[in-house]
């Protein structure tokens, strides 16, 4: 780890970084795994009114309420029903917690930022806001999320909904 | 060393507001005792109350001296003057002087929270200082007790004998027994050069004393006193006017709107709380003990520990909740003053009666309760209680009693405002209420629900808008504060006796009382407290005036229908009316009926922030979780009502050129 610092020279944090990989609709999607909180089954949720399609609902995880996200319908995916292996990953950001529910989970990777590409413009689609970059391991494109952007784009999308 | 005495700002602030609050207690007692029995009560005045409101004004004086705070020195230095010859018996004190003791407490009051936040000093300090110089300039020296001498009264002397005072044939005792001949002395023994056991000699005298000696009189006699010691210890005998030592206010502690951010809790509460700790983990050491070696024999033995489990988990539960329970007596204690001051406006005389100040409540209700019942009791003294002329006539005393009475009641803790004063008005409520036509010309009313009217918004029968109350800004607020805070209030009365306003309120905020419903497959929680009713309806009850929202008759009244399903998007089991049920929930003294699948039953829930982590939602004003563990949202009635009526306002009209006969009862959903 220490190596890879002495030669990334780029702002950002020059340090390799834990990702936690999962899969959604045939691709792999990474965020960073110091803002996961936990990773748990689906479980049924209690739908919030007047929100979102993507806000399924929201969970009791010991005690504190917390919203649920389904990233298929965030990203305008088609949608699946859950299974056995469908997964809610916790992520926190800031006080905040939320859990996003993926098709599975894959694996934790060491990450170099020097990797790390930026997602090229072209697509000009309305997710790209969350895309933080593309990398590739193991000849498989990764997409970094930026969970920030995600997180409080649906508290924007939530208030203006209600409003 | 420095010590920074920053530090210690706080729990001077604190003591100083303690100490005004113990001021203003004891003078309205005072006052009351000089009013009842006038000049022979002036005389014989509870002495010990005199020389609590002085020891209060002389630690603030001393504690704002120390920390440097010299505007609330000067002017505590000026109350406490002033104070002092009451206490020596150089002063009577009556009406007026009480009158301008407690504005002064008042402007002492500010001027410690002014030091407190850096702000600047109330408007009314040098008049105020002026008056109580000028007061204090002719004193009117009682006829019993003419005495000549102006000497003040409390000397303070400090008194350190040196090691070899005993050698020297003296005692100590010798010179308190002298001093207690002169006059009643306190002290305060230092023992901090006291040595180890192993280190004592008992032919030393390690202690010294900080003595204070209340009597008139000059220094010589003091002098004499100690003539044969002066050589042998160190003496300091300061002159009262500069006394500096802090004495101890028996503290009744008062929360203040700016300094409740923290909270004083018993260290008897503490300590039970440590102990349930203590109880707990010895709990979990056996239980994972017995799940380390776990056989099935064992398992009656886990099941019992669990037990155990459940059950300090429980009293931790209590206890934790207990921590946040403060007692009425927080509220109570500025209501007599306010009493008082309106009172002395509307030229009335009130006295107030308490009782059940100990009653605990959740320190969130408590700091949320206390203007609800500022406005009861000022609009007792304002609308209730008579003028004294008006009282005698009707053979009453002629002061009013307004009493306020707390206890605890089948989970509840009900606060009872009763007055003995007229009682409400029910022909000039009627006439008012036809006046704004919320009843029918010629309808009949039930008296309780004559009474009930007060409670509407811009209700007011007071003939004249004063400074005290009749601005028609009212009891709807009192109704609704009560109601955000999971409680009611009711009203009753009888004419010419008084009028009794019970407020009913939850232990804690942290539980409510709801309602489970079922709307489809979902599950939502509705505070009882807003429910007013549940009713079957027939769809022949139901119309949709041109086009618009649906109402449906209840009784007399024409309620918005509001159905959950479509306004939170979900699908219902039950469609048509008469499929379901229908909810009256009243909030800011306006209906809805709620139409949902079926009533589950009444149970308590813990209410659960949906935020920091979800936006807040129309309609729902937190989450709860159930027995199961799944989340239940807890409906946010007055924001349903909202909804609903800003919808009606548009069919009001409507209903009105179509209804003619409804259009009284359609005017209520304004």
């Amino acid at each position: 780890m220490n190596s890879s610092a002495q030669i990334a020279g780029t702002s950002r944090a020059a340090e390799a970084e834990q990702y936690l990989t999962f899969r959604l609709d045939g691709l792999d999607y990474g965020i960073p795994i110091h803002q996961v909180q936990e990773i748990r089954g689906w479980t049924k949720v209690t739908p919030l009114p007047n929100s979102p399609r993507y806000i399924r609902g929201v969970l009791n995880l010991r005690g504190t309420i917390v919203p649920i996200i389904d990233l298929r319908l965030r990203f305008n995916l088609p949608e699946v029903p859950y299974d056995a292996i469908t997964v809610i990953v916790v992520i926190n950001v800031g006080p905040r917690l939320a859990g996003i529910v993926v098709d599975a989970v894959s694996d934790v990777i060491d990450l170099d930022p020097e990797q790390r590409r930026n997602a090229p413009e072209f697509e000009g689609q309305a997710n790209r806001q969350f895309v933080q970059g593309l990398t590739q391991v193991e000849d498989k494109l990764l997409v970094l999320i930026d969970v920030d952007k995600l997180i409080n784009h649906d508290a924007l999308a939530q208030a203006a909904d209600a409003a | 060393m420095t010590i920074d005495l920053t530090r210690f700002h706080s729990t001077f602030f604190e003591e100083s507001l303690e100490g005004v609050a113990v001021m203003e207690s004891e003078l309205l007692e005072i006052e009351r005792q000089v009013r009842r029995g006038g000049k022979q009560a002036a005389e014989s005045l509870d002495a010990e109350r005199l020389n609590c409101i002085f020891r209060a004004a002389h630690s603030i004086k001393g504690g704002s001296g120390t920390f440097g705070f010299t505007q609330v020195a000067d002017f505590a230095h000026a109350l406490e003057s002033l104070l002092d010859e009451a206490r020596s018996g150089h002063r009577l004190i009556d009406a007026d002087t009480a009158n301008l003791l407690l504005r002064a407490v008042d402007c002492l009051r500010a001027l410690v929270h002014a030091a407190k936040d850096d702000g600047p000093a109330p408007t009314d300090v040098e008049t105020l200082h002026a008056e109580l110089e000028r007061a204090q300039a002719n004193a009117v020296a009682p006829a019993a007790k003419a005495v000549a001498a102006a000497t003040a009264s409390v000397w303070s002397i400090r008194f350190v004998p040196n090691d070899r005072f005993f050698h020297t044939g003296n005692d100590p005792l010798r010179i308190f027994r002298a001093l207690i001949d002169l006059g009643p002395i306190a002290t305060h023994a230092d023992a901090s050069q006291l040595p180890v056991w192993e280190q004592f000699d008992p032919q030393v005298c390690y202690l010294g004393w900080d003595i204070m000696i209340e009597k008139a009189m000059a220094r010589d006699a003091l002098d004499d006193v100690f003539a044969w010691v002066v050589g042998d210890c160190e003496l300091t005998i300061e002159a009262p006017t500069a006394t500096a030592t802090a004495t101890v206010v028996n503290a009744v502690a008062k929360v203040d709107e700016k300094a409740a951010s923290s909270i004083r809790v018993a260290t008897a509460k503490v300590d039970g709380l440590v102990d349930i700790v203590g109880e707990l983990v010895i709990t979990q050491t056996m239980l994972s003990q017995l799940v380390e070696d776990f056989t099935i024999e064992r398992a009656a033995q886990l099941q019992a520990g669990v037990a155990q489990l459940a059950r300090h988990t429980r009293e931790l539960q209590d206890a934790v909740l207990g921590i946040r329970m403060l007692p009425l007596g927080f509220v109570f204690s500025r209501l007599p003053r306010l009493a008082r001051d309106v009172a002395t406006l509307l030229g009335k005389q009130v006295e107030m009666e308490i009782s059940g100040d100990r009653t605990e409540l959740d320190k969130a209700i408590i700091e949320r309760i206390s203007d609800p019942l500022i406005h009861l009791v000022r609009n007792s003294v304002d609308h209730g209680i008579e003028a004294p002329q008006e009282r005698t006539r009707q053979g009453k005393p002629a002061h009013g009693t307004i009493r306020l009475n707390a206890y605890h009641k089948a989970g509840n803790v009900v606060i009872e405002v009763l007055d003995d004063g007229r009682g409400l008005d029910r022909d000039r409520i009627v006439a008012k209420a036809r006046e704004r036509g919320l009843i029918a010309a010629d309808a009949a009313i039930d008296p309780s629900q004559i009474d009930e009217f007060i409670f509407m918004p811009g209700f007011s029968t007071s003939e004249t808008v004063s400074d005290v109350s009749g601005r028609g800004v009212g009891l709807d607020v009192v109704r609704n504060n009560i109601r955000t805070l999971g409680g009611g209030v009711e009203v009753s009365s009888s004419p010419g006796q008084g009028t009794r306003f019970v407020i009913r309120l939850p232990l804690t905020l942290a539980i409510v009382d709801g309602m489970s419903l079922r709307v489809g497959s979902e599950i939502y929680i509705l505070p009882l407290a807003w429910i007013a009713e549940t009713l079957q309806v027939q769809p022949q009850d139901v119309t949709q005036p041109a086009g618009g929202p649906e109402i449906i008759a209840v009784r007399n009244e024409f309620v918005p229908l509001l159905r959950l399903d479509r306004i939170f998007n979900v699908t219902a089991r039950a469609t048509n009316v008469n499929e379901g049920l229908v909810v009256i929930v009243e909030a800011d003294s306006k209906r809805i009926a709620l139409f949902v699948d079926e009533l589950l039953g009444q149970q308590q829930v813990v209410l659960k922030s949906l935020e920091p982590h979800c936006q807040r939602l129309e309609g729902i004003s937190a989450a709860t979780i159930l027995g199961d563990g799944t989340v239940a949202l807890i409906l946010d009635a007055g924001s349903l009502v909202r909804q609903a009526h800003s919808a009606a306002a548009v069919l009001a009209a409507a209903s009105n050129a179509l209804h003619p006969s409804a259009a009284a009862s359609a005017a209520t959903l304004h």
